[in-house]
Formats: structure tokens, sequence, C-alpha cells
């Protein structure tokens, strides 16, 4: 009856106001868990972010470095004089000889035992198709045929516009990938998902084929077949990544050094032999000519294939023309450069007179420079300066929120631009909107400036397993665009999101340290500076401030520090033994003094990127004597203190072949960090994988 | 006295750098200003651990008279600065976490099925959306015993944290 019952009520609520409390307790916890979580996916964005645009500044500084050499470095001996001449000069890529050793596929022999494919040109769809399956199954194409392929594909290349047109019939839809960088699963699976290119399938690459991942060489393959295959329907445009320089730095002349190796070989061999014709060459050019070097490093000058190439890595859409693209200056004969650029004239005044503008040039600013280019029509080889600050600003700018246009500082090369000047542009040349690469984006793509921009990035998984996902996009006859969104790993399918983020984490982490190590004597210095009393301890606060000063990352380190420094007590941190944990971590020879440990570090691409300029052979080695020049020029323009006979310690503590040259691969390797054990795309070797479907080609993520 | 207010503008000082970076990561047009929707995210992320009803006053809190839907850096400053001096909505330790888990598991069996997860999860408290569920099944749900193993998944979670 009464308290029986009432008792048994009381209980009851009691009993379900606890669960309820207890839910909002479990709940509450587990937001603040995913909030963090969330929190440390966007710094992991950032760290990667950051440090790969400052290795990109690097570039350009070093690209400036080599400016500066060539315009003031006055060479001390006969031998410096001979080392730079073969850095800088055009000779050893002369058209000519290009032209020769691309057409010298004819000599080399395929043997019966290879089974990889075989092409013959013209190149049939079938011939495209069988380089896909090929591989998908990790072949390798022959030499010769990949030769025979980029010579007819130069040729090709040649005769094409700066400006292409793609048109959207009724029943036709254009598809537009970004950025690949090597990243062949995700090429394998766009034409899985989409379908291969076709007469009724168009498809516009934008530019950054290469680089940084492992298959550029079979991405160029397939996309200079198809291209060849569908010369109407299947288009290229160039990235900021089509460019020697850049590739000496970032990975794909390795890569070619790598699977090519018979051919560097057999160069390295007959190294000598052509230094020896080379130096008598040297000696009658030195007579004859006065003809100045023609800086062969400039973006716009190489690229691959290395005919003059040059396309817009903006693919500004159409319902009628496309934005133009500055004729820089072409390299080659003054015929072929006088061709390329009337054809460029000829299709901005076709594309004005249809707009209903002026036909009379009038110099406009930037984005229209055949002006400029017809003015100096037939008598520079040379780019202009201009002309390769507007290549550069086509092929590195980013889109900003801000209204106005100001220099990138943080990739060092190009310009953001805000939506004030994408609408300029829209209107001016009577375009429907901007689709554009170049910057990764989390989910594959991003729109801004009202929907008038849009960012496509089609390579997957681009700074590690899981963190980002790739995009294309589809344009049917309405322009409306329709976008695809995937991640080829199967390992990333298997995980929680909380393990994916980990994983990132981890690896953005690592970079992160390593980065701290390479500048170990300056934090050290700046930590000081907090260290009046000499204690040997810093506040937290301090180190934040400290780091941010020495690495110009602009990084959250405050939310970083629980995971870069171990917990202090009553925040203090004691400064000395945090650098040597640092310097324990890297991989190191516990000969070479950590100072000079330190500077390979921090100067490793840039080493790594000179190494190859000098080894102009590709033979992948370089001799002893070459090794101690370059050594002497970085430092001397790049502040970098070491002795000359530090450099030689360092040399012999490596080991290197008896005959004086150094493996420049086994040299670099020596100071490279411990790779995870966990390679991509290897679920063998993953613990987390868990039975990964393998459904032909990969198994898309999910979308 | 002194010392103490020296003391005192010295941690406000670091306050306002941790706010500031946090703020920034989320600032994504560079103008000092964020989503509204991402404001839990950041107080989260710098200790907190409000309810959902304690976040939607503070937002009210911060946010614009005529809501733009963007908060700015100006107005969440002081705001977020006086709930860490004050040490407002601290983190739920661990052992108060296992006892919410035993309390839904009035059985006492040591783990809770799907079924039963689901139910309190999106039923009690301040329900999860369908993907906070999922994202949440995702990790915790052994796939053999189709159940959470409370004490297991709290030690892992909170391995992960540190």
């Amino acid at each position: 009856m009464g308290s029986g019952t009432s008792t048994r009520h009381h209980f009851a609520f009691q009993n379900a106001e606890r669960a309820f409390k207890a839910a909002a307790l479990i709940q509450r916890w587990y937001r603040r868990y995913m909030a963090r979580l969330e929190m440390r996916r966007r710094c992991t964005w950032s760290i990667f972010q950051s440090i790969e645009y400052a290795g990109q500044q690097d570039q350009v500084k070093l690209h400036d470095f080599f400016s500066y050499l060539m315009d003031h470095f006055i060479p001390s001996s006969h031998n410096e004089r001979d080392f730079l001449t073969r850095m800088f000069t055009e000779d050893r890529f002369a058209q000519d000889s290009e032209m020769e050793k691309c057409s010298d596929y004819e000599s080399i022999e395929v043997p019966d035992s290879y089974t990889g494919p075989r092409l013959s040109f013209p190149l049939l769809p079938d011939h495209a198709t069988a380089l896909i399956e090929a591989f998908r199954l990790k072949q390798q194409l022959h030499a010769r045929y990949v030769l025979n392929l980029l010579y007819e594909t130069k040729k090709h290349l040649v005769q094409l516009p700066n400006i292409n047109r793609v048109s959207t019939c009724y029943s036709e839809e254009i598809t537009v990938c970004g950025d690949l960088h090597g990243q062949l699963d995700d090429l394998i699976f766009i034409f899985y998902k989409n379908g291969l290119p076709s007469p009724e399938r168009s498809y516009v690459f934008n530019g950054d084929f290469v680089d940084r991942g492992k298959d550029s060489v079979e991405i160029l393959m397939i996309l200079f077949a198809f291209m060849l295959v569908y010369p109407k329907e299947f288009h290229l445009n160039r990235g900021n990544h089509e460019d020697h320089m850049v590739n000496l730095r970032y990975g794909f002349t390795k890569e070619v050094m790598n699977k090519y190796k018979i051919v560097s070989t057999m160069r390295c061999k007959t190294r000598q032999k052509s230094e020896k014709q080379m130096e008598e060459k040297g000696k009658a050019n030195r007579k004859s000519s006065a003809q100045e070097p023609i800086p062969w490093f400039l973006p716009q000058s190489r690229s691959l294939p290395s005919s003059p190439l040059r396309l817009s890595s903006y693919k500004a859409h159409k319902t009628s023309r496309s934005s133009s693209i500055p004729c820089g200056g072409c390299l080659d004969r003054r015929e072929l450069s006088r061709q390329v650029r009337s054809s460029v004239e000829l299709e901005l005044e076709r594309c004005r007179q249809q707009a209903g503008l002026l036909v009379t040039r009038q110099k406009e600013e930037p984005s229209c420079s055949a002006s400029e280019a017809d003015s100096e029509a037939g008598e520079l080889q040379k780019p202009t300066q201009e002309e390769w600050r507007q290549v550069v600003d086509i092929l590195w700018s980013d889109p900003m929120a801000q209204e106005g246009c100001k220099a990138n500082t943080i990739r060092g090369g190009g310009c953001y631009f805000g939506p004030d000047v994408t609408q300029q542009l829209l209107q001016k040349y009577n375009l429907q909107f901007l689709i554009r690469s170049h910057e990764c984006k989390p989910e594959g793509y991003e729109f801004c400036h009202n929907r008038k921009v849009l960012t496509i990035f089609s390579a997957s998984n681009y700074y590690e397993v899981g963190s980002n996902r790739g995009a294309y996009v589809k344009l049917g006859p309405a322009l409306t665009p329709h976008i695809v969104q995937y991640q080829t790993n199967k390992v990333t399918n298997t995980l929680t999101m909380r393990q994916r983020i980990s994983r990132v984490e981890e690896s953005a982490l690592r970079a992160l340290r390593e980065k701290l190590f390479a500048h170990s004597s300056d934090l050290l210095s700046e930590f000081k500076k907090h260290d009046a009393d000499k204690v040997g301890l810093i506040t937290l606060s301090d180190w934040a401030a400290a780091v941010e000063s020495v690495l110009h990352l602009g990084l959250p380190w405050r939310m970083l520090r629980s995971q870069l420094v171990n917990s202090s007590a009553d925040n203090m941190l004691e400064y000395k033994s945090w650098l040597k944990n640092l310097a324990k971590e890297q991989v190191s020879h516990e000969n070479i003094q950590s100072s000079l440990l330190e500077t390979l570090y921090r100067n490793r691409s840039n080493l790594e990127t000179i190494f190859r300029i000098i080894d102009s052979d590709h033979s992948g080695f370089i001799s002893l004597d070459e090794f101690r020049q370059t050594w002497k020029l970085l430092s001397s323009h790049m502040n970098i203190d070491i002795t000359d006979d530090c450099i030689c310690d360092l040399a012999r503590s490596i080991d290197f072949n008896k005959d004086g040259h150094i493996d420049i691969n086994e040299f670099l390797e020596a100071f490279r960090l411990v790779e995870k054990s966990c390679l991509e795309g290897d679920t063998s070797e993953c613990p987390q994988a868990t039975n990964a479907k393998d459904s032909g080609c990969n198994s898309p993520g999910a979308c | 006295m002194a010392d103490e207010k020296d003391r005192e503008e010295i941690i406000v000082a670091e306050f306002h750098k941790k706010i500031k970076e946090a703020f920034e990561v989320f600032d994504h047009e560079s103008n000092n200003t964020v989503d509204v929707r991402e404001i839990g995210t950041i107080i989260r992320s710098l200790g907190c651990c409000p309810t959902e009803g304690e976040l939607h006053d503070l937002i009210a809190e911060v946010e614009e008279e005529e809501p733009t839907g963007y908060i700015r850096f100006e107005k969440f400053l002081p705001v977020m600065t006086e709930i860490l001096l004050e040490r407002r909505y601290r983190p739920i330790p661990e052992d108060v976490l296992l006892r919410a888990f035993e309390v839904l598991d009035s059985a006492k069996r040591g783990f809770l099925t799907k079924d039963e997860l689901i139910k309190y999860m999106t039923e009690e408290g301040e329900p999860f959306s369908q993907e906070e569920m999922e994202e949440m099944l995702s990790a915790a749900i052994d796939p053999e015993s189709n159940s959470i193993h409370y004490k297991d998944y709290i030690t892992m979670m909170v391995i992960d944290e540190n």
C-alpha cells in the first residue's frame, strides 16, 4: 500500500535518475574525447602542410641560390669553372642531342625474356589499356618503349597550343582530375570507377603527375599513351611539379634512376669518355660563341618531356574559352619559339574576337601576356623575368579568403589571390568558374570564392595512410560539378577513426621531431635566452615561444606540446636533456659530430637536389672532388659552418667505392630515419589489417 | 599582494596564448572568427568537459546579438579565460567513468550488450546522434561477443589520450 509502493517508486525513480545521469556522464566524456581527436587531426594536418610548404620554400631558395651563383660566383680555379659550366650550361641539354637521345630507342634491344607490354606506334587503345593492366601487375615497361613513347609524346606536345579547348556536347561528360603525385593506385581507381578514356569520355588531368609517390613513371606512361590515342579528348595540364628542379628534389628523378638502373650504369661507364669529349667541346665553345649559358633550371625550361611545354595548371572551365597562359620563352630554336608564340597569339585573338573584345592589343595585367610576347617575337630566346614570374604565378598560387593579391610567402612562389581577383578574371574572359589543384584537401576537394573556384586533388592518403581522401569532378553539358571521393588503401577501411588519426599523427610528429633535431643548435641558444639564471630549466610557455621563433612553422605548439615534451614537474623543462633525447631518436653515426649531423639533416633535401644536378649523367655516383665542391658552394651561400676537414672526415666515414666515387643513395640513406615498418598498401606487414578483400583492382574506400 | 597579482597575470597571459592557439586552428579565413559549430571542439580541447546544455549556454554568451553563425575571438577570449581560471567543467576521472558504466550494467556482468549501449546512449542523458553512435560502436564493440567490455574500453581510450 502506501509506503511500500512509494518506496518502490522512489527506488525506481532513483534508478532511472541514476541511469540517466550515468548515460549523460558517459556522453559528456565521449564528446570531449572526440573533440580532442578532431583537434589532433587538424594539428596533424597543419604539421604536414607547413613542413611541405617549408620544403617548397627551400626549393625556391635553392633556385635563387643558383641564380645568384650564375650572376656572382667567380670560380677560383680551372676545376671550379668546369664544375660550374657543367652545372649551368645548356650543353648537356642541347636540343639536338636531347632529340638524339630520345630517338635512340631504336638501338635498344628488347630481349625475348621480356614479358611486359610491347608498344608499337601509332598507339591503339588496346596498348594503353594493356599498360594499365601490366602496371597493376607490377610489371615494368622496357626502357626502349619508354623512350619510344616519350619521343612520340614530345612530337605531339610540341605542336599543341598553350590553350586547349574541350567542349561538352549533348551527351558528353568531362572528368577533371587533380594531383596524382606518382600514386598509381589512385589513377587505376579513377579509371576503374569512372571508366576508361574514350571519345565519349573526356579527361583533363591538372598537373602534378609525378614526385613523392613511387609510380610516377607508370603514371606518365599511362597518361601519355591515352593522350596519343585520344588527342582530342584527353588533356594534360602542367603543374608546378612538371619541372626539372622540383623533380630532382621530390623524387621523380630518383625513381627513374632506380627503375632504369641498367641504363644509368651504362652511362657511368661511358662517363669518363664523355667527360673528355665535353672538355673538347667546352673548349671549342668557349672560343667560338659568346652565348650566355642558358639557365636550364628555370621552371619553364624543363619539364617532362623536355619540350617547351607550357600548359596551364588552372583549367578554367568553359562554355566558351579558357584563361590565357603566358607563352614562357622557348629555349629552343628560334623557329619553334616563333611558331609557338604566334599560335598563342592567334588563339587569344580568336578568343577575344569571340568575346567581342577589341582586337587591338593593349598592355594588360599579367594574366594576358600575348601582347608582351609578340612585342618580343623572334628576338629573345631567353624567357624574360616577367614571363618567368607569370609561369610561377600560374603554377604555384593559392586562393585565399581575403580580397586582393599578395605574395605567397609560405610556398615561396606565386601569390595568394582573393575572390575579387577571381571575379575579375572570370568576368573578363566570360568564364563560369575555375578548377585548379595544387593544394591537398582532407576531402579531396574544396570550393571557395563563392563556389567560383574548385580545388580538386586526386592523390588520396597523400601525407600518410589515412590522411585525406582523393576526388575527381565530372562536368556534364550544364557544367554542374559532380564530385566523387575515394580513399585507396585497404588498410584504412579496417581502422577505426581513432586508429587512423593516430597513425597519421605519429607520422607527422616524427617528421616534426626530425625538424626540431635539425635545428638543435639554434634551439639551444634560444632556450638559453629564456634561462637567464642558467638553471637549465625553462617554462613550457617559453619553450613554445622559442620553438616557434626558430622554426617559423606557425604551428599550435601548446596544443602539440604534450606529444613533443614528456610531462615535466611543475611546468618546467630541462631543455638540454630534451634536446639530447631528440638526437637519440634519429639514426646517427657515433663517429660523426652531432652538429654536423644536424646540419646534414637540415640541408638534406638541398644536398640531395644538388647532388643530382651534379650527377649530370644520372649514374648515381659523384666524385669525391665534386662532393667537396658541393659543400663549398652550399656553405658559402647558405652560411653553413663546416670546415673542409669535417667534410673529408665525413666522406671517409661513409663506405664508398674505392675508386673515389660516392654513391649518392648510399650517402643519403645513411642519414634517413628508420622507415616505418608498415608500408602503404602492404597488408601482410600491417598488424591492423584484417581480411582486406581484393576486388580485382582496389577496394575503393567508402565515399 | 604584488607577487600574487604578478603570478595571476602570468597565468592569464599563458591562458590567452593557449586559447588563441586553439582558436586559430579553426580560424580558416584568418579573420579572428570561427564557425559556431566548432566552438564545442575548441572548448573541449582546452581541457574542459561541459555538457551539451552547458555548451549551449556558453555559446549564447559569446554569440553576437544577432547571431551570424560565427563567433569572434574578442568575445570568446574573456569568457574562455574566466572558465579556465575558475577551472570550470573539469574532465571526468577514470574511476567515475567506470562507475557510470557499472550503474548501467545493473547485473554486474562486466559488459554491456551492443543493444543496451545503443539504447542508453540514444535514449538517455543527452542522446547521441546516429553518427556519434556509429562511431562509438566501431571502436567499442567487440565483434565476437557483440558487447562492450567497458573496463578494457576505458583503459584503451585513456592510454590513447596520453
